[in-house]
């Protein structure tokens, strides 16, 4: 599905009633099957964008649409959060039915679906353990499983793997390729890792620093399947470079800044 | 030159807790022990401090005759009803306010006014309302449980974390699936705290209540006891409700580890 995004603006109201601009006429759209990742400074907006998109957050100007949506009894979207955000109170099984229940999905036909995805994300053997006894990698699992057991026709990801040790990280973002090869979801991926982003994505949107504001779209021409030998590839390293030039005076002053992140 | 190598040692040893779990035992069987010596030598009268043995005597002949029960009866129908009707209440309304903005505006300025008045004093009150047979008692032991629920219910909501919330609601969650799926199971372990506390202040307000105007139960047993000067079924009273005190916390804490699994996992 495409997700089309125009002039989307977003101002908070902080603390001091002092009013704050996080978006800034934001136009980009996504195509079908495509992987966008969205890099930015902190402080860019980008988790507020994908919290408009998932329905979380109402924008103060502009718009999202969904082409081709005509039911809006379900959200199209599923996200897939920084912080895990898994019920801690559900076993791995009861997290990833979570959506088919709000859904309506008959209990038998749910299971069946959640222990598909146990299979897909590789937690088979974990199903009645609760997050609390997880690792951090495989309670991320856990929150890609749930996302993808409702079907959603385009995945948001706000910093999925941004809290794991870097070879975790490392890891499944491999094995979030091989999911996406295999299921072609649109996703939507926030990162702040400039590598990361350039190594997974089709495209690398590219916002600056508050008002958030969209630089440029950088098209990644990496072939796909992506592996991890393309890493030292110079395609990979020149896109890498060009993005770093693009937001590396907006990351120096967020390292200055008192508001920081 | 000779050169002295010294191993590193462990400076925090001090700070380790140590278990001494026959101590433990010791001390309680020693408590008894002491007791029972110092009543049959003779030292403090039996009429104010009847020995172990004889209360556990007199603790058998009351539960052959049938006695004690009639007296734990009507207590415990008393505590199971407002404990019951106290702890409903407490955690619907706690949890309603937690959740409604417009609910805790309306309430809890109501709870914090009401909430220092000591139940008991409400009793003549409740007397006057009700009339003088069971009512005012349920009533004054679901007033002490409502509180703390209320406010423990209202804190655990409260408490929930907002990130779940929403990711109930990304995937689709409403109002009530929010209220059901998140806020109830995050209250859950604060609700729990409330129910151990709320069964103190109701075993208390039993007892208060009993001694005030009834003629059963077991607060009435102690206080009749003591009227009639049998010390030894007046301690009988206070051991039936030592161990209820302490039942009460263990079915509790029982009941929280099956309601509560993900805690103790």
């Amino acid at each position: 599905m495409r997700v089309v995004i125009e002039r989307l603006s977003k101002t908070y109201q902080d603390r001091s009633g002092q009013s704050v601009e996080a978006l800034q006429s934001i136009d980009l759209s996504v195509e079908e099957e495509e992987f966008l990742a969205i890099v930015g400074p902190s402080g860019c907006g980008k988790s507020t964008l994908l919290n408009i998109i998932a329905g979380l957050l109402t924008p103060s100007e502009g718009d999202v649409f969904f082409d081709g949506l005509r039911d809006g009894s379900h959200p199209p979207t599923a996200m897939v959060f920084q912080e895990f955000a898994l019920f801690p109170w559900r076993t791995v099984l009861g997290n990833i039915e979570f959506g088919l229940e709000e859904r309506g999905v008959a209990a038998g036909e749910r299971h069946e679906r959640a222990m598909r995805l146990v299979e897909l994300v590789g937690l088979a053997g974990f199903e009645e353990k609760y997050p609390h006894q997880l690792s951090g990698g495989m309670r991320q699992r856990v929150g890609i499983a749930r996302a993808l057991a409702v079907d959603p026709a385009v995945l948001l990801m706000d910093e999925p793997f941004s809290a794991l040790d870097a070879q975790t990280r490392q890891l499944l973002q491999i094995e979030l390729l091989a999911i996406w090869e295999r299921t072609r979801k649109t996703i939507l991926y926030v990162t702040h890792n400039i590598q990361e982003a350039v190594f997974m994505a089709d495209r690398v949107a590219v916002l600056s620093r508050r008002p958030g504001r969209l630089i440029a779209v950088v098209p990644v021409e990496l072939k796909r399947p992506r592996s991890e030998t393309m890493l030292g590839d110079a395609r990979f390293l020149q896109t890498v470079d060009l993005i770093w030039g693009l937001i590396k005076a907006d990351a120096e002053k967020a390292l200055v800044s008192p508001e920081g992140g | 030159m000779t050169e002295q190598r010294v191993p590193v040692e462990d400076r925090t040893r001090f700070l380790e807790r140590k278990e001494f779990k026959t101590a433990r035992v010791l001390s309680l069987i020693g408590l008894v022990f002491l007791w029972e010596l110092l009543a049959r030598i003779g030292w403090v009268p039996r009429l104010f401090l009847p020995a172990p043995s004889a209360v556990v005597g007199e603790a058998v002949e009351m539960v052959a005759s049938g006695e004690l029960f009639r007296y734990l009866g009507s207590s415990l129908l008393r505590l199971a009803l407002g404990f019951a009707i106290g702890a409903l209440a407490g955690i619907v309304v706690g949890m309603a306010v937690g959740f409604s903005s417009l609910a805790e505006a309306v309430v809890m300025p109501v709870i914090a006014a009401t909430f220092p008045i000591p139940k008991i004093a409400l009793l003549p009150l409740l007397i006057l309302w009700l009339g003088i047979g069971e009512p005012p008692k349920v009533a004054v032991i679901a007033l002490g449980v409502f509180f703390p629920m209320a406010i423990n219910s209202f804190t655990g909501v409260r408490n929930a974390d907002p990130l779940l919330a929403r990711a109930a609601v990304s995937f689709g969650a409403g109002r009530w699936s929010v209220i059901r799926k998140v806020m109830l199971p995050s209250a859950l372990p604060m609700i729990f705290a409330g129910l151990k506390l709320g069964a103190g202040t109701a075993l208390l307000l039993l007892v208060a209540a009993e001694m005030i105007g009834a003629e059963s139960g077991i607060g009435f047993l102690i206080l009749h006891a003591q009227n009639i000067m049998e010390t030894t079924k007046l301690m009988v009273g206070i051991v039936v409700l030592s161990l209820l005190g302490v039942f009460s916390h263990w079915f509790l804490t029982w009941l929280e580890r099956v309601a509560v699994p993900w805690k103790h996992t």
